[in-house]
């Protein structure tokens, strides 16, 4: 069987996920789930989520019990506070906000595992949050233009087209 | 410190309030964790930093409690060790917060309904609190109040991940509801394990009634949503109803299947133990947990007259072994505890029927 990512090398990794319920069987090489993150028991470089917890009852910020397939990120880290990619994945915590910028290409595997989704749909600050909350509008109101126009609904199509004009002129004038 | 008039009363003034389906729902709560921007979290801010925080977050409660109303600051580090577990014991600060936070705070209203803990995992964890079955409520006033402190903190928030959190589990939102839940019947039918799976597959977590770690007492627990990131506030607290909703519904099932089914076996087990909580001169702590439910249960199927149910919410909380030594002053061994638990139960018992 061949590795169903890159379609080139034999898988080897033959596992089964079950998130929230849902049942999905993968089956890759190595190679890419290296690449993709993967958590696979007993392979170096896997991130594990059990990896994580054990980091929370094992509370240690020397970060010299690493595995060898951290090494390589160990160089990784937050400018902003200091904290090593080790440590984080140590203890499971972040040291300060800047981390997540720092850390960013890595924790999308781990944020899939603990909640299933990477971004943010929720409330938004009203200060500083103002341009997010109008480019969500706009997101919302192209996506139900599509709809629209796909039923031949036009005149309502067309009154959330000069909508999301006006959003978007707002959002230029800010 | 012996006017601290918050850990007085066992009762907060909120808990005497109705709610929705108070015979099965103890009470609902909301948390959102905030972080300042420009300070690191408090996992690793020096102490300079970390007093920086808490300044910085009286500083604005101080300035919200115009729209607000009064909250009151509390220094934890003022605070004599056993008015801080009281503190826990009555929900209003976390162990965490209690016991291993440096230049911790926290800011309660006068109803204790609202309490902003400074300095725990996050900087900030707004806290809400209703009786019964009320998540939507507390999760609108835990928002509010977030709005009105946004004024005066510059929150570190990121356009794709949201609410930055020192864990990872809590990003996005920030937000984790739950409902404590009285279920009897599901565990004396021994459905409650099947129960408590299905909820684990839907993204919920069980956990004792004083978080993450503690055991389930009394029959009571903890559920709460685990997803923070990818569903929005309004989609965690519906999926939260939904499924306590549901819960609720078993639970009365298998009530009226319990009565329907061996009726006399359970009013025995219910009287057994009201005489027993009205009688005995020992009790230890778990065992006033399980005859406490029993007769929260007799309350409810009407079989107890005259025994209202914020007496029994209040026994919960005063028979916790620091409130017990707040209650009779003097520090007690495991066993004195015991005697004064049993005594002071069927007091308050006793009382209530004259």
């Amino acid at each position: 069987m061949l590795c169903q990512e890159c379609q080139q090398r034999p898988a080897t990794l033959h596992f089964t996920k079950i998130i929230n319920g849902e049942k999905n069987e993968f089956h890759i090489c190595e190679h890419c789930a290296r690449e993709k993150g993967e958590m696979i028991p007993g392979t170096s470089g896997g991130f594990s989520i059990h990896n994580l917890l054990s980091g929370f009852l094992d509370f240690d910020m020397s970060g010299k019990t690493q595995s060898g397939g951290a090494a390589q990120s160990q160089q990784l880290h937050c400018e902003e506070c200091g904290m090593t990619y080790a440590q984080f994945r140590k203890i499971g915590r972040f040291g300060c906000s800047s981390c997540y910028k720092y850390f960013d290409g890595k924790i999308d595997p781990l944020l899939k595992r603990v909640h299933g989704g990477t971004v943010h749909v929720g409330k938004v600050p009203k200060r500083g949050g103002a341009d997010l909350q109008i480019q969500r509008e706009i997101d919302k109101l192209k996506q139900e233009l599509q709809e629209r126009i796909e039923k031949q609904e036009f005149e309502t199509a067309a009154q959330l087209r000069d909508r999301i004009r006006e959003l978007e002129l707002q959002r230029s004038q800010r | 410190m012996s006017d601290f008039a918050f850990t007085e009363n066992a009762l907060s003034t909120w808990m005497r309030g109705e709610g929705r389906d108070s015979d099965i729902v103890i009470s609902s709560r909301v948390r959102i964790a905030r972080n300042l921007r420009s300070l690191p979290f408090p996992l690793v801010a020096s102490e300079e930093q970390a007093e920086q925080v808490r300044q910085t977050v009286i500083g604005a409660a101080e300035q919200a409690s115009e729209a607000l109303g009064p909250l009151q600051p509390v220094r934890l580090d003022e605070l004599s060790e056993v008015d801080r577990q009281v503190l826990v014991e009555k929900h209003l600060v976390s162990p965490a917060l209690a016991n291993e936070s440096q230049e911790a705070a926290v800011v309660l209203s006068a109803d204790e309904s609202l309490s902003i803990m400074v300095n725990e995992e996050d900087h900030l964890r707004i806290q809400c609190l209703y009786p019964g079955f009320q998540v939507k409520e507390a999760w609108e006033r835990a928002t509010s109040v977030d709005d009105v402190l946004e004024a005066y903190i510059d929150y570190a928030f990121d356009d794709r991940r949201g609410y930055l959190t020192s864990c990872p589990t809590n990003v996005g939102t920030g937000l984790r509801a739950s409902v404590m839940i009285h279920l009897p019947a599901l565990v004396m039918t021994h459905q409650i394990g099947r129960v408590l799976n299905a909820v684990s597959q839907v993204g919920l977590t069980v956990r004792g009634i004083y978080g993450e770690g503690s055991e389930a007492q009394g029959n009571l627990f903890q559920i709460s949503n685990q997803i923070t990131l990818g569903q929005s506030e309004k989609e965690i607290v519906d999926n939260l109803e939904g499924i306590v909703g549901q819960i609720i519904e078993y639970e009365r099932q298998a009530r009226s299947r319990l009565v329907s089914e061996s009726k006399i076996r359970l009013y025995d087990r219910v009287m057994r133990s009201y005489g027993i909580l009205t009688h005995a001169a020992i009790m230890d702590g778990k065992e006033a947990a399980q005859r406490l439910s029993d007769v929260r249960l007799g309350v409810d199927l009407g079989w107890i007259d005259g025994l209202p149910m914020t007496l029994l919410n209040e026994l919960t909380i005063l028979t916790q072994p620091n409130f017990l030594q707040k209650t009779f002053g003097a520090t007690m061994n495991t066993s004195e505890k015991d005697m004064y638990r049993a005594q002071l139960i069927r007091d308050k018992l006793v009382k209530s029927k004259e």
